[in-house]
């Protein structure tokens, strides 16, 4: 069972650049983990996100994420776990987790 | 079919436990376990089998195994081929010896109180898969429709089986934080069965007795003893022996001091007083022993003059330091007033104002201390203010009362 892991935190901790200890933490997760963990990365602050739509057949571009919201997503982790239990204690050894929050959503999985 | 209903009752969640395990689905066990209990309406009419346990487990296994070779004719789906191979191998050939049910209750009811589950949900699987209360009975429990009850359960298992919450008792470092959500359910259940709201006294009433019941299985059921387990069953033996006492002939709630301590249920009270000691030794001392503490005080208070305010005060000062909570605050200072007198509380409830505005018992509370201060005319102000504030018939009878009380002096 697959399960996304996305990572959200309030993006001003990272205005500055990321902290080296954290990453090292980040490095961890990733060894530790190394074989539940099927992909995953950081992503680029919201202010470099662009949003697209098709109404009626036309193609609407404006910048951003709409909401405001205190958490951004800031990553993202896909993960092989036996069940959720195991999804959730992999989701709470991510760094993130302490000053953000995960959510954990399995993969949804379309009749053979 | 008296004995097919007691048999219902003390079995339903025992089998149904079971069959989820061996089946790996709610709905299929539930089901089953349903059309075997029908079976038995009319196969026992006769006779009752030697053990209605093992009976009703094999004969709903078999009608579970019905089902699935039913749909897997239809559908040809793969993944209910392979169960239906899985369940020929495994599980088929034990069947006919079947004399013992494995019990993992246990499992289910972490299942069940799964932190990732909302809590409505959590109350509602519980009652219906551990007690087997309808889905019916619930909804008339809780005052609320049946289709909300009915969703509830559907969006909880659906949520079980897609986002494959396991059917496992924790592992052991996680047993704290997930036993604190079951205790949380358990509570919840009888407190909603021990409110003073409308509606029916024997269905509130059936709440109350289903979760000293669970308690009471938790106990038995888990590896070592929780102390704050043991505190949680005492404070609901404790408040449940008063049933009798706190309501009048119609309907009227009577306060703790002019309850008829005769009618208290003693023997609840000594088992629950007992649970209290060996909590507060067992220790760690948390809300629940605290709580159980405080009524055990009033438990053996023979006459309400005797009650022991000063340790009760102590103990509400104690679990402020535990819960920070402005509720709690409040039993605080309504416990001082009885050991220092209502001028000693006054300012400690008049501090809760910005918390406590919207809330009708700090109104109650403000007035009570206000009557007991001779300002008859401010407290008037503040009983109408909190009858303002309530819907509970119960309660707003009790606030007319002490309304009326106030003008005849």
């Amino acid at each position: 069972m697959q399960y996304l892991l996305l990572i959200y935190e309030n993006e001003k901790r990272f205005a500055a650049g990321y902290n080296p200890e954290e990453m090292k933490e980040y490095m961890a997760f990733g060894q530790t983990y190394g074989k539940a963990i099927k992909g995953g990365n950081a992503l680029q602050a919201t202010t470099t996100a662009t949003t697209v739509r098709v109404r009626d057949g036309k193609r609407l571009t404006t910048d951003g994420p709409f909401a405001e919201t205190k958490e951004q997503l800031g990553g993202f982790y896909l993960v092989e776990a036996n069940n959720l239990d195991d999804a959730i204690e992999m989701a709470g050894k991510i760094p993130g987790a302490r000053f953000g929050s995960v959510e954990v959503r399995p993969i949804e999985t379309f009749g053979a | 079919m008296r004995e097919l209903e007691d048999v219902f009752r003390k079995e339903w969640g025992r089998i149904l436990s079971a069959l989820i395990s061996a089946l790996g689905d709610f709905d299929v066990a539930e089901e089953a376990l349903q059309e075997a209990f029908s079976s038995a309406v009319v196969d026992w009419a006769q006779e009752t089998p030697r053990n209605p346990r093992a009976w009703l487990y094999t004969t709903a296994k078999h009608k579970a195994i019905d089902t699935i070779r039913r749909r897997a004719n239809f559908a040809h789906k793969q993944s209910e081929l392979m169960l239906r191979e899985e369940l020929r191998t495994n599980f088929a050939p034990a069947m006919e010896e079947d004399s013992t049910v494995p019990d993992e209750r246990l499992r289910l009811i972490f299942t069940c109180c799964h932190p990732a589950l909302p809590a409505e949900a959590q109350v509602a699987l519980t009652l219906r898969t551990l007690c087997g209360l309808t889905t019916e009975e619930i909804a008339h429990a809780f005052l609320l429709p049946a289709p909300t009850i009915a969703q509830r359960l559907v969006r909880a298992k659906n949520k079980i089986r897609k986002a494959a919450i396991p059917y496992r008792v924790p592992s052991a470092p996680d047993v704290p934080e997930r036993l604190s959500v079951v205790m949380a359910v358990v509570y919840l259940v009888f407190n909603e069965g021990y409110a003073a709201a409308q509606g029916d006294a024997l269905v509130r009433q059936e709440l109350c007795t289903e979760a000293i019941r669970l308690t009471r299985l938790l106990r038995n059921l888990l590896p070592q003893p929780e102390a704050e387990l043991d505190a949680l069953l005492a404070l609901m033996l404790l408040h449940d022996s008063r049933r009798r006492a706190r309501v009048g002939p119609t309907g009227e709630l009577i306060l703790l001091a002019d309850q008829d301590r005769t009618c208290w249920n003693h023997a609840q009270i000594d088992e629950g007083c007992a649970l209290v000691h060996s909590a507060f030794q067992a220790g760690p001392i948390g809300p629940y022993a605290i709580e159980a503490a405080i009524a055990a005080l009033h438990s053996r208070a023979a006459r309400a003059e005797e009650t022991d305010w000063k340790q009760i005060c102590a103990l509400y000062g104690r679990l402020f330091g535990l819960h920070e909570s402005p509720v709690v605050a409040l039993n605080y200072a309504v416990a001082k007033s009885m050991a220092e007198g209502p001028e000693a509380a006054l300012p400690l409830v008049e501090a809760l104002k910005s918390s406590l505005e919207d809330y009708y018992l700090w109104h109650a509370t403000r007035a009570d201390l206000l009557r007991r201060l001779g300002r008859n005319a401010e407290a008037a102000v503040t009983y109408q203010r909190a009858l303002d504030l309530t819907q509970n018939e119960v309660e707003r009878r009790f606030l007319t009362r002490r309304l009326a009380a106030l003008s005849d002096n």
